[in-house]
């Protein structure tokens, strides 16, 4: 079974890429790195042994490096615009209280702002080259996958569009997607609302990793002056649950650091489990970080109920079968000492959690059973 | 409003027509007038209570002698008319609150009119005021009331024989008169049931005093309210009642026959073209479905086919390869079907004295009768029939013979390529993306679905393995593994009981399935809910390939209520071992039963995606892609 494993697969696609070296089309130059997660690493400081010696290396004081300035002439006929695509996106996605997908529409416009285009035809056309070679950049994200989606979905199914002359109609397109940054924030404000009827007083929570949206619930439950407990996993290798008990610390809530496996020991002690989500997918389940599924096994059999908090614009059109049918999302892992070389490490940075271990999905479309997200979807994108 | 005026304008020629027929009548009404005032002599009422018991106590009248109904009701009319010489709405209810209050003053308290010389004064008034009536005013009336009749008698067609019955009874002169006499028989009806609501409506007031009743005369006018209100409400109810009979009628493809209902089977034989020769030993729990020897039907309908009877030959030939096997599954027999209805259509000629959408449509359903008397039809056929129907029935009335000829065989020839064709390439276009390098994929029976995934990714270059399940007594499998190993795939083949062996090794299941339930009940061949089950067991992944046209908005939790049984003998036999032929004469053995059954249901449990033309949904969305699709067929 262990040439099924997330690793061996991607070895066998860097032989790939190896042997296509000149015609290889990732513009990513770090394909063994997942970006979403080293800027997620980025925002929470995390000090690694792969940042110290892209430090020591860097002439700059910059943790993110810079995509190699290289190769992009020989990808595209105009190195400016791609470019600015990725460099625009990069930027946005700097700000840690910034969604992923709300960057990558503001990526998406400014190129509608930047763009030459004179009819509405040849816009759509740019903003299609700009999404897809956006999605490649960092196929790892599906906040990125999704939220692009989304944007090319309201500029190909607008109609009223139509009507209008081109440059109303794209300073419309820039308006909608700077009001989308609006509706990222308001969802999360949405959900926190939501969620409030589920939390009571003297009831303890495990969450795991740090969740934007998980984190906006548990402050507006502080604020309401509700007396509860968290339990926050450390969350290796990363360490968010550090960063997120310091968070809920300032705000005087009750909180209880645990180490990873010590999930099921705790689980008598918790009421409910709340989580984040990189991916809602269509089949119900959620995409999040590695030991999501793991938390969910052991609450189901212990019949805690497993509360997910994500945004609707995470919904994608994937239906994941099992953990290996995904795209593997690779990070580094640091265990503090040197690893042998003959030793083989599991890399993947997220897991898949199947719909029948969620209780509930908290949304800004509202409370959802797992079951409605694929009619979401269907009515979405049909 | 309109339906009140109606029943007036009839009133008024007979108002005039009376006027004509006055003098004949006075010498009869006056000999009956007379013994009554005999009898109640002793009883004195003041004056202003005349006019209203002289009303009652002729509808009383008018009820114990029918012979003198119409004299006595043409009486009441004359006076009505006398006393309101301009018809208005308003200004009846009045007039019936008073007939009512008379009505309980005369049965409540036994009271009776002592002076009945004035009104038999009044009554004479108003004939004589009548009479000078111009003949252009009478002549006109009676062509309105002989118009009103003509309206009413297609209103009313089972009354038509009635209506006839008393024109032979009357014997009248003329047409005219004829005419008068039915529009005074129909305000006579109408009086009396007026009457008898009033009559009902002062029933229920019975337990009030007369004293109450005269003093407050408000309370009187409420019965004819209620009397309209029951009645409006109760052609809401009869407007409301017939869409849902038609949605009911439509939402029922599957034969509605249950085959233990005898006397509803023999009159299906009479109609039906095959002769089907009953089974002797019928399975008890599945009497409700029809059970034929299928030995006796094939011949039979061979021997007729130079007959042409009232079937397209096209059709024809179809029924015979349904009969026969040659055509099965799902999509081949819908394709087949539709291609013969294109051959149909195209020779079909409109009869005379008839409209192409109703007899086109008729056409079509005894199709559709003959082919279900050759094979009962799938989920697939029966949707595809309703999308034609529904086609039938919208086309244009402005539109030519070959006009509509044509745009129906267009839209048949784009149902088969959008709705099947294209649908699997799409689903095969999905379907592949879940096939890795290393796999083992296991499928059960023959789909075509299911075929074209693994070609097409065998044509990518993936490299995997398949596990062919098969099972008797059709051996379908055997036919989708010689397709796949001349294709170069590596195959196994094992039957269907081995199958909780290999499902360790396999890494998804792939079924077809006929159709896909409401409540995500994949029906499907027989022995694919076993397969499901085995692999859930072992927690492989099921992915149901099923096109968006063959779902249905049924919900079915078992496979006995609706199946289809196949032939009996071919259980008992084994195909090349004819030494093990222990069972040859199974039927003559009373307590032996064989079942043969085609279908089974798989529960929404058991599977982990559908995959449809619409994308990769749970089998919790199929009520969601049943509605986008049955929005969209509207659309089409």
């Amino acid at each position: 079974m262990w040439w099924r494993s997330a690793s061996f697969i991607m070895d066998r696609q860097r032989n790939e890429e190896a042997d296509l070296k000149g015609d290889s089309s990732n513009p990513n130059p770090n394909p063994n790195i997942s970006a979403y997660y080293e800027t997620r690493a980025a925002h929470h400081g995390v000090v690694t042994s792969d940042w110290l010696a892209q430090a020591q290396a860097a002439i700059g004081p910059d943790p993110v490096p810079d995509p190699n300035p290289e190769p992009e002439p020989q990808l595209r006929p105009d190195p400016d615009k791609p470019f600015s695509v990725i460099d625009e996106f990069n930027s946005w996605r700097k700000q840690p209280h910034l969604a992923e997908a709300v960057a990558a529409i503001r990526a998406l416009a400014a190129v509608i702002r930047s763009s030459k285009a004179t009819t509405m035809m040849q816009l759509e056309i740019e903003l299609k080259k700009a999404s897809d070679f956006l999605k490649s950049w960092d196929t790892t994200s599906i906040s990125l996958t999704a939220g692009c989606d989304l944007f090319m979905r309201y500029v190909t199914r607008t109609s009223a569009l139509e009507y209008e002359d081109f440059n109303s109609a794209k300073s419309r397109l820039i308006e909608r997607a700077e009001k989308f940054g609006e509706i990222s924030y308001k969802a999360r404000k949405v959900i926190a609302m939501l969620s409030q009827d589920f939390i009571f007083d003297g009831c303890t929570i495990l969450v795991h990793g740090f969740s934007r949206v998980v984190f906006e619930v548990l402050k507006l439950a502080a604020q309401n002056n509700k007396l509860f407990r968290v339990f926050c996993t450390e969350g290796r290798p990363d360490r968010t649950g550090l960063r997120l008990s310091n968070e809920l610390a300032k705000l005087d809530v009750s909180v209880k650091l645990l180490i990873d496996s010590a999930v099921a020991y705790t689980m008598d002690e918790v009421d409910m489990v709340f989580v984040g989500a990189d991916g809602v997918v269509e089949s119900g389940g959620i995409i999040n970080m590695m030991g999501t599924y793991q938390i969910a096994l052991v609450a189901h059999s212990m019949n805690k109920p497993v509360y997910v908090a994500a945004e609707s614009y995470k919904f994608a059109r994937l239906y994941p079968l099992d953990q290996k049918d995904l795209a593997p999302a690779l990070r580094p892992i640091d265990f503090g000492v040197p690893i042998p070389s003959k030793v083989e490490v599991e890399r993947s940075a997220r897991d898949y959690t199947p719909p029948q271990y969620l209780t509930l999905l908290f949304t800004d479309l509202g409370v959802l059973t797992p079951s409605v997200v694929s009619d979401e979807l269907i009515q979405l994108y049909l | 409003m309109d339906a009140r005026r109606a029943p007036r304008a009839v009133i008024d020629p007979k108002v005039r027509r009376v006027g004509f027929f006055a003098p004949p009548e006075p010498d009869p009404i006056s000999f009956e007038v007379s013994p009554s005032a005999n009898s109640l002599s002793p009883v004195m009422i003041p004056p202003p209570r005349h006019s209203s018991e002289n009303l009652g106590l002729h509808t009383r009248l008018a009820a114990t002698s029918p012979s003198a109904q119409e004299s006595f009701a043409a009486g009441s009319y004359s006076s009505s008319s006398d006393f309101f010489p301009a018809p208005m709405s308003p200004a009846t209810s009045p007039y019936s609150s008073r007939i009512v209050g008379g009505d309980g003053d005369f049965f409540a308290g036994g009271k009776a009119a002592s002076s009945f010389p004035r009104g038999g004064f009044d009554l004479t008034a108003t004939m004589a005021s009548s009479v000078p009536a111009s003949e252009l005013t009478t002549v006109s009336v009676v062509n309105a009331a002989s118009l009103s009749i003509r309206e009413r008698k297609k209103a009313n067609k089972g009354g038509g024989s009635a209506v006839e019955v008393k024109d032979q009874a009357l014997n009248t002169k003329q047409q005219k008169k004829e005419k008068t006499s039915k529009a005074e028989r129909r305000a006579l009806q109408e009086a009396q049931r007026a009457a008898k609501a009033a009559a009902k409506a002062e029933g229920n007031k019975a337990s009030g005093t007369l004293a109450s009743v005269n003093v407050k005369p408000a309370k009187a006018a409420k019965p004819p309210q209620k009397v309209d209100n029951a009645s409006v409400a109760a052609s809401e109810k009869k407007g409301g009642d017939r869409p849902p009979e038609k949605d009911r009628k439509k939402d029922v493809p599957q034969p509605r026959l249950q085959y233990d209902d005898k006397s509803r089977v023999e009159k299906a034989k009479r109609r039906a073209v095959v002769k089907q020769t009953e089974a002797k030993n019928r399975v008890e729990l599945f009497r409700h479905l029809p059970q034929y020897e299928h030995g006796s039907q094939l011949p039979d309908l061979e021997a007729k086919f130079f007959q042409l009877g009232p079937v397209h030959p096209a059709v024809y030939k179809v029924g015979l390869q349904y009969l026969s096997g040659d055509i099965s599954g799902g999509n081949a027999r819908c394709i087949a079907m539709l291609q013969a209805f294109q051959e149909a259509i195209e020779d079909y000629r409109v009869p005379s004295e008839k409209t192409l959408v109703r007899d086109l449509t008729a056409k079509i359903s005894s199709y559709v009768s003959f082919l279900i008397e050759c094979r009962p039809l799938s989920i697939s056929m029966g949707n595809a029939i309703r999308f034609l129907k529904s086609r039938i029935a919208k086309l244009p009335l402005t539109l030519s013979e070959s006009e509509s000829k044509t745009s129906l065989q267009s839209d048949i020839e784009r149902f088969i390529y959008e709705k099947i064709i294209l649908a699997n390439k799409v689903i095969v276009k999905h379907a592949v993306t879940k096939i890795r390098d290393g796999d083992v994929l296991l499928t059960y029976g023959s789909s075509s679905a299911v075929e074209m995934i693994l070609l097409h990714a065998h044509g990518l270059g993936k490299q995997f393995r398949v596990v062919v399940v098969d099972s008797r007594p059709k051996l379908r499998g055997k036919l989708l593994l010689r397709r796949l190993v001349e294709k170069g795939l590596s195959c196994t083949y094992i039957h269907i009981n081995a199958v909780s062996y290999i499902m360790n090794e396999v890494t998804r299941v792939f079924l077809g399935a006929s159709s896909v339930l409401s409540n995500g009940t994949v029906y499907s061949g027989v022995g694919t809910a076993c397969v499901a089950m085995v692999a859930h067991a072992f927690h492989v992944p099921v992915l149901v390939c099923c096109e968006a046209y063959k779902f249905h908005e049924r919900v079915q939790h078992d496979s006995i209520c609706s199946n289809e049984l196949g032939d009996p003998d071919v259980i008992s036999t084994v195909q090349s071992r004819e030494d093990v032929n222990h069972l040859e004469a199974w039927a003559n053995t009373e307590n032996l039963q064989l079942l043969n059954l085609i279908y089974d249901a798989t529960p929404s449990d058991y599977v982990s995606m559908i995959i449809t033309d619409y994308g990769m949904v749970p089998p919790t969305s199929v009520p969601v892609i049943v509605r986008e699709y049955s929005r969209e067929q509207v659309w089409i």
